[in-house]
This record gives structure tokens, C-alpha cells and sequence, in this order.
């Protein structure tokens, strides 16, 4: 039933004294609660971008240069996340070996990307581009220490799952572990594109 | 995480209302069971001791500020200093460590199981943590009373360039400890929200539709969703205003000469800061508010014997304005500096949402119509809720229609109006709640004569506080004001409004020892309560035992069959009829 | 029972308090009452609403209190009642808001003929600024400011040189016409809040605020800080003198230009040491919170300053020379007057400035 049939029903008169099934609302529950988690993880970036873009109006912001280095590393985040989508699709085919492959190579490209990212944040120091030197500055560090962080905290949801895969846990019981894993990645990688897109084009 | 894995880790999911009681993971110490639980109704029990412990000391913060503006220069230990820290400390505590955290972590994780027909929260671990998560920052939050400068007197709102310049008290350490303080109850809510947002979702029991739900469910769930949406605003300022503080960026700090010194700061934007501040900040008054109305919904409901009025009006109302609270927050900024012309706008969003509201307030008057009305202590005090958001929901048509709010803003219109919509209200509206469900988390009933007088007490005590101060505010009285002083508007006769105001605070705030100590006592001398005192139809009064035992509902779970507002049913022998009962012969269900 | 009849009385109270009390808006002095209009509205409208749902209310509890013998009527809705209560409720809403955004449009259209007046603020005192003979305001910034230009005005705008500086604690402004007052704060969020004129708005260091009203009631009104800045927020006072536009004129005319202050100090270096102080202490805005006459302030009076016994708030004493002046211009808050409030800002002089200031003092 729609969710606008539902809402609209009597309840005092529809189907009483029967077990309605209630049913789950959408989909499984781990992946219901992380979309529910998503949308809160866009919250927080989305009024970082918010607050870009109206500090970005005032007189004395002055763009950053965007590091060479940021192409690769956005090169080395999509091969991360397509690493995953693998793990997970193996997964579901139960090919343990591409999934293995795919897993260890998802998290190795999380990790360089983050070596990545820090080596930018040297190169632009270097330049005497540091933190308080102009708003923009300040929201390049800013933005890219948070995407890090989430992308952080979703390592150690990528180390769990290696553990269980080199204790040998059965594939089927990966499979979950998996594809929230290659999701959350797919929703980090897409915000970095924006974040990146912001960067160059403004 | 072991002890969870049924419920986490199977392939094909077990949804948790289904998993069998004995597949629950029972610990077997002390320590596991009462302390690091992941019982979510010893969770809310430990969020609720919590948040009335921080609760006391605000209220506490509360009494020191009106012994000051009722009687100024007579305690002389209250320097201004002290006053703002005051007032910001009351302020913080009482809106987010007390009522955000009474409403969703005790109420919710008492409630969302019981109510829905579950056994526990989805992530029972998770659900853990965010306690610990929360009494950490609660621990943060009153570790700035001992750091050097104190804890922060920048006002609850936190306006910046001020709240970390010199000149301001806690410029240094304390507005420091509350902003890492603010951005851990962040994190451990939403680990929290999250889990009581998808137990909603997914774990209802067969037959519990979403338009079974009650209202009190609806309210809580909603002002989740809210919570999680909202609380990044607060965490993102809070993250940026740190930076300004600690590194030297410029965010919000314009170029600055403070006290004679030019600052380093230059081009940020103090205005920015309250968008952010108050994209989170209005919400946060139907975070507190929403839970309000559900309870108060069930309350007016069980009390009066009839049916909630308009239900699916209820439900819609509650929907409608947590979207529309979204976009009037700019309606506490119609004096900071923002395009003027942003006044039409978020004036006319903010009276919009004075439909819906009215519409709750019609129909929990019009559920009292016709009802059969039990006074009992819980009733007197949704009732009193009712009055007392009157008021104050009308007092916000004046402050939302930007003209009348020009010459109230930052008044003490706005301390009354405030007081009366998030404080009194809601807080009746939980006291109410107490003497409602105490029955059911300890098996006793709480004393009914101590109950009522603290009921007459606070009710009638709460109202002389704050109806008057709206005309201190009318007259012109500036908030945040350490001593008014003498100024030619305000005439004497208000120090007198003053002095009764705190005398009235002072026999309020003392009352609630009362109720404190029929906490206590009635755990052990309670009149034995039974299952069901109020003959209620809601799943949690349908438990096997009281209280009811890890896992809730024993053995099978409950089946629903009809929606949760079944009272003096026609035909129908009793006059409640549970929902997990079948038609028969006596539920007057043939029609 | 009870609280039916503790309903109706608290109404009935609330009611007749707001009629009888003797609190209420104090008498407007400006074009405004447009303003208490809307006010009034808001008031009879939410008055009428909040009287009519409480009897209900109490009619209710009192009605239909229970009986064991009676049950409660079933109904789930009413589809035609709902849509009444939401069409007047809407009907309402409109009656408040739609005369509220008149008068809206009203105040942030800015009459062309408006003369312009500067508020500036910082913690916790205020000063102002008369565009002078040519109608226009210098521009200013933040890095002209010193203790010799408390304004920030731009030395090389040929604007700025015939603003009129009020460092002082009264703004005088003339009857009738309508006045754009313009907003600047030095350091922190505050608001320009005069009761008697209604419109207030808030001073955001980085950008200019503005609103307008024209005074219409002669008089000496209270100015406020309504947005909170710190520990001396509530002391943070001026005055808002209202008259007649030749009363106006004169007082104006006593007033000194941007270029008459700068002058000054130039001049200043032949002037005596204690004379060079009193310019000192007028142009940091000291005279805001002390008096020099005796009389009560925020501060302590200078008036006899030197070499009285002051009691501090820690209840020792101490007797004032050149030490402890000094140390309290530069460090306010080391010793607290007994009875004072810790709120004067740190001042940082040069050394001649202080020797001047000190000197000045000792004069007194
Ligand atoms: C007996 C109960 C209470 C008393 C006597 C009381 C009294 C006060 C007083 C005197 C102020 C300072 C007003 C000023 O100087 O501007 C204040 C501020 C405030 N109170 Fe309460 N209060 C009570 C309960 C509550 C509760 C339950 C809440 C929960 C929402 C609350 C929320 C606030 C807030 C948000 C502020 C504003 C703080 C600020 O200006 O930064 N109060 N209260
Ligand atoms: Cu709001
Ligand atoms: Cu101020």
C-alpha cells in the first residue's frame, strides 16, 4: 500500500478486529538504517555547502588553487568504490575469491586516497595556503577533514569485515556486511565529486 | 557483538519484533543488567535519571537568576559574570540535556518497544552506547563549572563574534567544553534516533499498522526525524565556530576591534551562525514539543475514556508541521541584520503552522467532549498542558508576525512566551507521563495526594511565573539583563511583579522535591499497581508482567487487531478494548 | 470540579490583569503605532480564541466528569466540524497577518527624504554620527581605528572631514522628519533598543543595519542594548534626546567634526598636560560610564579620584595614586570597586596618552 493510502485509511474502521500486516517499510532493515544514516550524513554536508556558499558571497574570499593531486586521488576513490561494488556483487554470487580481491583492494584504494588527501593538504601548507589564511582555505580543510573522517569511520566497518572474512565466515552471511559497505562508499565517493566539482568550479 | 548477532547478522533478516524470546541475549551479571544494558527500557531509565540530575541543576541555575532579579544586590555572590553563565548554562541544559533527552532517550526507548509490539530496539548495542555517548557529554557540560573562567555565559544561542572574545565569561575553556560537549550528545543522539526512527519502521509487530500507532509513537517518532535532520546544523556550526576559536578561521568572525585591539579575524559572517543556529534551533522546539502532543494525546485520551478526536487529522497535523519547522526558523531573526525582506516570507510560513497546531489543540479539547473524565493526576496535568500551550501558542502569533515581534524581540515577551511553549508545557506534559507510565516501569502507583498537591502547586505556581513577565516584556524589560536599573519606561511597581515572580519560582522549584520523594518512595510503599490500572488499550499495558521483563512480551508476541484508541466502544462490554484483543462477541466489533 | 473552576478563574485573572495591571506599553514617541495597531489586533484576536477554547475547556471537564453509570460518546471524527474549525482558524490567521505584513512593508521601505544617523556600538557603550553640512557619511573601517579616531573614518575621504563625532552618551535627533538610523558595531552583536520609538534592530560588526522612524513625541528617552554582549550588556546605556529642529541645530552645532578632532590633536601637543588628558578620556568615551562631577554613573565618579581610600570587592582597601590608576586603565578587572560591576574594557595607551590621562585625574 502507498504511504499516502496508508495515512489515509480510518483506522477505526478499517479491517477491525483483523491482523493487518504491518510490514516492513522499506526493504531490509540494515539498509533502512543506513539510508536513515545517509540522509543525516548529507544533512551535515549539505549546510557545510550551504555555508560555502553564502560565506563564498562575501568580499574577501579568494578561491583556493585546486592541487593537481586531487585528480588522482578522485581517480583512486571511484576504483575504491567500484572495488567494493565487486566485493559485494561476488558476494552475492558467492565467488569468494573476487570478493576477497574486491574487499582488500576497496579498503588499500580508501587508504591511499586518504594518504591522498593528506599529501594535498602538505602541498597546499607548502604553498602558504593554511587554514586561516582565507575563509576558502578554511572550508577546503574543513570539508575535505570531514569527508576523511567519514570515510574513516567506514575502514572500520571495512576492517570488521575482513577479519570475518579471514575467519573464514560463510559468504552468505557476508553479504549484508558487504553491500552497505559498497553503498556508503558509493555515497562518499558521490560526495566528493561534489565537493570536488565545488572546488573547481568556484 | 556476539550476543547479538540474531538480530544483526542473519542472512535472511529476522525482523525484531519476531525474534523468540529465548534467542534474546539475557546477561547474566549484575553489572549487564543494570548497568551496561542493553535493555532499552534500563537505557531510558538511565537517560531519565540522567537528564533529571542535570535537569535539578538547571532548575537550581534558575532559582540563583531569579533570587537575583527579584531581589537585586542582595546576594552578592551573583556578579553579571555569574548571571549570564547562568542563564546560558539553565538555558542549554534544560532544552537539550534535559528535554531532548528525557523525551527521545527515556520516553522513547521506554515507549517506541513497548508500544509497537517489540522486543527491544533493532540495535540494542548501538542503543547502549548512545547513553554512554550522552552522559559523556552531560560530564563535559558541567566540567566548564570548574575550568578556569567558568562555563560559558554567551547566551544558549551562542551568537558569535561574542561568545569567544574577551568580555564574555568562559570566552576560552568553557564555550570550548560546550562545543565538544553539544558535538558528542550530537553523535550519541544519533545513534539513539536512528534506532528508535527504523524500530518505528521495521519492527512493529504483525498487525500494527502505521495508522494503529499511537499518537504518542507518532509524536516521538517525528521529532526523531527531526532530531536527526536538525542536530547536524548544530553540529556544523558547532565544528566551524571551534575552528574560529581555536585556529583563527574566519567563518563567522567579520573583522573585529575588541576592547581596543584589532583581532586577526576579517570578512566572516556573524549572521551566517544564526541561520545555522536556528535552522537547528527552531526544530529543537518541536523535538521537544512533538513528544509533548503525543503523550498528551494518549493521556487526554485513556483519561477521558473516548477516543482520541480526529486521529488521522492528529497524524497529518504531527506530520505536516514537522516538515513545515523546516522553513521559519529565520523567524528568530527578524531583528539581526538579515535582508528585511526575509520577513514576509518566514512571517507567513510561521502563522501557517498556527493551523495545524490549533487543530491539535481543537481536537484534544473536543476528545474531552462528550468523554466520561477521570480527574486522575496524569489527566490534571494534560489538561493543565493544554491551557498552558494556549497561551504560549498564541503568544507565538505575536512574536511570529514580524512587525508585532520588532518591539517585543529580545524581551521578556519572548523569556514568557518561550517558557510557556518548551518549558511549562512540555514539562507538564511530563510530569504527566510520569504519573501515567510509573505504574507501569515499577508496578506501583505513585501517592495520589502528593501527586495532586504538586500538581496544584506547579500548575497554578508555573502559570503566576509566567503570565505576568509578559508585561514586563510589553513594558519594554530587555532579557539577559543582570539589574534593569533605572530608566524612565520601567516603572517601580515591576520590581515588585519581580520579587513575587521569584517568590513564586523559589515555591515551584521547592514542590518538585515533593514529587521527587514520591519517586523514591512510592518504588516500594506504591499502592500495588496491576497490569492495567487505567484500563488503557495500548500494547505496553498488555505486557505478561510488571514491569515487564527483558524481551517485553514474554513468549508470543502480541497480535494487533484494532487501532489504539478503542474506549466505550458501542456494543462493547468494557469500555476499552486492547488492541491486541480479536473481535468477539464483547468488542461490539459486528456493526 | 476544582480545576474547572481553577480554569475559568485563571482565565477570568489573566484577563482582568491584563486590563488593570499597570504594565503595559509605555507611550509610543514615534510614527510607529502602526505598530501597537497590529499589537492590539493580535491581542483582541488571541484573546478572544484563548477565553472561548478555555470556558470550553472547563465546560468539559465539569460537564462530562465521570460517571460510572455513563460512557463516553465514540467518534472517531467529524469531517464537517474539522473543516469548520480549520477554515475560521484560517480566517484567524489572515486577520492577524495580513494588516501585520502592511505595516511591514512599510518599515523596510525607507522614505527617500530621510536624514541619516549613525549608531555605533561596542562593549558596552555607544557613540554616533551626523553626516554633517554635505548630507553624506565618510566611509570607515575597522584598521583606521585608535584611540585618536574611536570612529574608524577613512583620514583621506573628504566626506568623512565634516561628520559630525558624537564620543558622548546622548543622541539628539529632531521632531518630524523621518530619520534612517544606520547601524555599526566595533565588536559584537548589539541592538539599538529605545522602547518609546518601538523599531529596534541589531548592530553586526561587518556589516551595516539599518532601520527608520520618525520621532514625533519631544522627550529624553532610554537607549538599550538588546542583543546580549557580554558582561556589561545591561549597562550599556545612551540617551535619545527628541526636540525641536532648532533646539536640534544648536545642539549639533557644539558638537565637533571629524576634522575638528583631528585638529584638536595636533593642536593638543602645546596644551597643558592635564588639558591633553581630558581630550584623552573624551575620545576613548571614559566620560560614557564616569562622571567627573560626582555624580553616580556605571563607574566611579573621578570627582576627588586621587588620593581617596577606595573599598575593593574583596573587602580590603587601597588608596589611589598613579600606580593603581594606571593599573586600573590597562587591567580593569585585577581590583573591583566594592559595589561596581566588572566591566570596563582593558584600555591599551601609549605612554604619553597615559601620562596625559593620569595627570587629567589627579587634576579633578
Ligand atoms: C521553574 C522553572 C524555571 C524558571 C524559574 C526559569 C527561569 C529562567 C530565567 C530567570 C531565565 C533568564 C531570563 C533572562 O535573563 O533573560 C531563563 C532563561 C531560559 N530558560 Fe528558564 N526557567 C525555568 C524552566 C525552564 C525550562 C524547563 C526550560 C526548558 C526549555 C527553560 C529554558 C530556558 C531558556 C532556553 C532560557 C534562555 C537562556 C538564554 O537566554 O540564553 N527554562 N529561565
Ligand atoms: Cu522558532
Ligand atoms: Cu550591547
Amino acid at each position: 500500500m502507498s504511504l499516502r493510502r496508508q495515512l489515509s485509511t480510518k483506522p477505526w474502521l478499517a479491517q477491525r478486529g483483523v491482523v493487518t500486516d504491518a510490514g516492513g517499510f522499506v526493504g531490509s532493515t540494515p539498509k533502512v538504517t543506513l539510508g536513515a544514516f545517509l540522509c543525516v550524513a548529507s544533512m551535515v554536508f549539505a549546510l557545510f555547502i550551504a555555508a560555502y556558499f553564502i560565506r563564498m558571497t562575501y568580499a574577501d574570499w579568494r578561491p583556493i588553487p585546486v592541487p593537481a593531486l586531487l585528480w588522482l586521488n578522485t581517480v583512486v576513490l571511484i576504483g575504491s568504490s567500484m572495488a567494493l561494488q565487486w566485493a559485494a556483487v561476488s558476494s552475492r554470487r558467492e565467488h569468494s575469491d573476487g570478493m576477497r580481491l574486491g574487499l582488500t583492494l576497496g579498503g588499500g584504494c580508501a587508504l591511499v586516497f586518504l594518504v591522498g588527501q593528506w599529501l594535498a593538504w602538505r602541498q597546499l601548507s607548502g604553498l602558504g595556503y593554511f587554514i586561516d589564511s582565507n575563509p576558502s582555505n578554511a572550508f577546503f580543510y574543513t570539508l575535505t577533514a570531514v569527508h576523511g573522517l567519514h570515510l574513516l569511520g567506514g575502514l572500520g566497518a571495512w576492517v570488521r569485515a575482513l577479519v570475518r572474512v579471514r575467519q573464514g565466515v560463510e559468504i552468505a552471511r557476508l553479504r549484508m556486511t558487504l553491500e552497505l559497505c559498497a553503498i556508503y562508499w558509493h555515497f562518499l565517493l558521490l560526495v566528493w565529486l561534489v565537493l570536488f566539482g565545488l572546488l573547481l568550479v568556484t | 557483538m556476539a550476543m547479538t548477532d540474531v538480530a544483526h547478522d542473519a542472512v535472511d533478516y529476522v525482523r525484531p519484533a519476531e525474534v523468540a524470546e529465548e534467542a534474546l541475549y539475557h546477561p547474566k551479571t549484575w553489572l549487564g543488567k543494570y548497568v551496561f544494558s542493553q535493555d532499552a527500557k534500563i537505557i531510558a531509565l538511565q537517560y531519565s535519571m540522567t537528564a533529571m540530575a542535570v535537569g535539578l541543576i538547571a532548575l537550581l541555575l534558575s532559582v540563583l537568576m531569579r533570587l537575583q532579579l527579584g531581589f537585586p544586590g542582595v546576594f552578592s555572590f551573583i556578579t553579571p559574570d555569574a548571571y549570564i553563565q547562568f542563564v546560558t548554562m539553565h538555558g542549554m541544559i534544560m532544552v537539550i540535556y534535559l528535554l531532548t533527552a528525557l523525551f527521545l532517550g527515556g520516553f522513547g526507548n521506554y515507549l517506541i518497544p513497548l508500544m509497537v509490539g517489540a522486543r527491544d530496539m533493532v540495535f540494542p548495542y548501538v542503543n547502549m552506547v548512545s547513553y554512554w555517548v550522552y552522559l559523556f557529554a552531560v560530564l563535559l557540560l558541567l566540567a566548564s563549572f570548574f575550568v578556569p573562567g567558568g562555563p560559558t555565559g554567551s547566551g544558549w544561542t551562542l551568537y558569535p563574534p561574542q561568545t569567544i572574545l574577551p568580555g564574555t565569561p568562559g570566552a576560552d575553556w568553557g564555550i570550548l567544553l560546550m562545543l565538544i560537549s553539544l558535538a558528542f550528545f550530537v553523535i550519541g543522539f544519533t545513534m539513539g534516533g536512528l534506532n528508535y526512527v527504523v524500530t518505528v519502521l521495521q519492527a512493529r509487530t504483525r498487525g500494527m499498522s502505521l495508522m494503529r500507532l499511537p499518537l504518542t509513537v507518532w509524536g516521538i517518532f517525528m521529532a526523531t526525524i527531526l532530531a536527526l535532520l536538525a542536530f547536524p546544523a548544530l553540529l556544523v556550526s558547532a565544528v566551524m565556530m571551534t575552528l574560529d576559536s581555536v585556529l583563527g578561521t574566519s567563518f563567522f568572525m567579520p573583522a573585529i576591534v575588541s576592547m581596543g585591539q584589532t583581532l586577526d579575524y576579517s570578512g566572516g559572517s556573524p549572521v551566517l551562525f544564526q541561520h545555522l543556529f536556528w535552522f537547528f534551533g527552531h526544530p529543537e522546539v518541536y523535538i521537544v514539543a512533538l513528544p509533548a502532543f503525543g503523550i498528551v494525546s494518549e493521556l487526554i485520551s485513556v483519561h477521558a475514556r473516548k477516543n482520541i478526536f480526529g486521529y488521522r487529522l492528529m497524524v497529518w497535523a504531527i506530520v505536516v508541521i514537522g516538515g513545515l519547522s523546516f522553513v521559519v526558523w529565520a523567524h528568530h531573526m527578524y531583528v539581526s541584520g538579515m535582508n528585511p525582506y526575509f520577513g514576509f516570507f518566514f512571517a507567513t510560513t510561521t502563522l501557517i503552522i498556527a493551523v495545524p497546531t490549533a487543530i491539535k489543540v481543537y481536537n484534544w479539547v473536543l476528545t474531552l467532549w462528550r468523554g466520561n473524565i477521570r480527574l486522575t493526576v496524569p489527566m490534571l496535568f494534560a489538561i493543565a498542558f493544554v491551557f498552558t500551550f494556549i497561551n504560549g501558542g498564541l503568544t507565538g502569533i505575536f512574536l511570529g508576525n514580524v512587525i508585532v515581534d520588532i518591539p517585543l524581540s529580545d524581551t521578556y515577551f519572548v523569556v514568557a512566551h518561550f517558557h510557556m511553549v518548551m518549558a511549562v508545557s512540555p514539562v507538564l506534559a511530563v510530569f504527566g507521563a510520569v504519573y501515567h507510565w510509573y505504574p507501569k516501569i515499577t508496578g506501583r502507583m505513585l501517592n495520589e495526594t502528593l501527586g495532586k498537591f504538586h500538581f496544584w502547586v506547579t500548575f497554578v505556581g508555573l502559570y503566576c511565573i509566567y503570565y505576568p513577565m509578559h508585561y514586563l516584556g510589553i513594558l519594554g524589560v530587555p532579557r539577559r539583563y543582570y539589574a534593569t536599573g533605572v530608566t524612565d519606561f520601567i516603572p517601580e511597581s515591576a520590581q515588585v511583579m519581580n520579587a513575587g515572580i521569584s517568590i513564586a519560582a523559589i515555591i515551584v522549584a521547592s514542590t518538585q522535591l515533593v514529587f521527587l520523594y514520591n519517586l523514591a518512595v512510592s518504588t516500594t510503599r506504591g499502592k500495588p499497581a496491576g497490569d492495567n490500572p487505567w484500563g488503557a488499550t495500548t500494547l505496553e499495558w498488555q505486557t505478561a508482567t510488571t514491569p515487564p521483563s527483558h524481551g517485553n512480551f514474554g513468549k508470543e508476541l502480541p497480535l494487533v487487531y484494532r487501532w489504539a484508541y478503542d474506549y466505550s466502544v458501542p456494543g462493547a462490554k468494557e469500555d476499552f478494548i486492547p488492541q491486541n484483543v480479536p473481535a468477539s462477541g464483547d468488542t461490539g466489533d459486528a456493526r | 470540579m476544582a480545576l474547572a473552576i481553577i480554569l475559568v478563574l485563571l482565565v477570568v485573572g489573566s484577563v482582568l490583569f491584563h486590563f488593570l495591571s499597570p504594565w503595559y506599553l509605555t507611550p509610543i514617541a514615534s510614527n510607529w503605532n502602526y505598530i501597537d495597531d497590529t499589537l492590539t489586533i493580535t491581542f483582541i484576536v488571541c484573546g478572544i480564541v484563548f477565553v472561548a477554547i478555555n470556558f470550553f475547556m472547563a465546560y468539559c471537564v465539569y460537564r462530562y466528569r465521570y460517571r460510572k453509570d455513563r460512557r463516553a460518546a465514540y467518534e472517531p471524527e467529524n469531517k464537517r466540524m474539522e473543516w469548520w474549525l480549520t477554515v475560521f482558524t484560517t480566517v484567524g490567521v489572515i486577520a492577524m497577518l495580513a494588516p501585520g505584513l502592511f505595516v511591514w512593508a512599510k518599515y523596510v521601505e525607507v522614505p527617500d527624504n530621510a536624514r541619516l544617523v549613525e549608531a555605533v556600538g561596542q562593549q558596552w557603550k555607544w557613540s554616533y554620527r551626523y553626516p554633517g553640512a554635505d548630507g553624506i557619511l565618510g566611509t570607515v573601517d575597522i584598521r583606521h581605528m585608535d584611540g585618536r579616531n574611536p570612529f574608524g573614518m577613512n583620514p583621506d575621504d573628504p566626506n568623512g572631514q565634516d561628520d559630525v563625532l558624537v564620543n558622548g552618551p546622548e543622541i539628539h535627533l529632531p521632531l518630524g522628519s523621518p530619520i534612517k538610523m544606520l547601524l555599526r558595531s566595533k565588536d559584537v552583536l548589539h541592538d539599538f533598543y529605545v522602547p518609546q520609538i518601538r523599531a529596534k534592530m541589531d548592530l553586526v560588526p561587518g556589516m551595516i543595519t539599518y532601520f527608520w522612524f520618525t520621532p514625533t513625541r519631544a522627550g529624553r528617552y532610554d537607549v538599550l542594548c538588546a542583543e546580549l554582549c557580554g558582561t556589561g550588556h545591561y549597562t550599556m546605556r545612551s540617551h535619545m534626546v527628541l526636540e525641536e529642529e532648532s533646539a536640534f541645530n544648536a545642539w549639533l552645532a557644539t558638537q565637533p567634526t571629524f576634522a575638528d578632532t583631528q585638529a584638536v590633536k595636533v593642536a593638543s601637543a602645546g596644551g597643558s598636560l592635564a588639558e591633553q588628558g581630558r581630550q584623552v578620556a573624551e575620545s576613548q568615551g571614559c566620560i560614557g560610564c564616569h562622571s567627573i562631577d560626582g555624580s553616580p554613573s556605571v563607574g566611579p565618579t573621578w570627582k576627588g579620584l586621587a588620593g581617596r581610600t577606595e573599598t575593593l570587592a574583596d573587602g580590603s582597601t587601597v588608596v589611589v595614586d598613579d600606580e593603581y590608576l594606571m593599573e586600573s586603565i590597562s587591567v580593569p578587572n585585577a581590583s573591583i570597586v566594592a559595589g561596581y560591576p566588572p566591566i570596563m574594557p582593558p584600555y591599551q595607551l601609549d605612554e604619553g596618552e597615559m601620562a596625559a590621562l593620569i595627570a587629567y585625574l589627579n587634576s579633578l
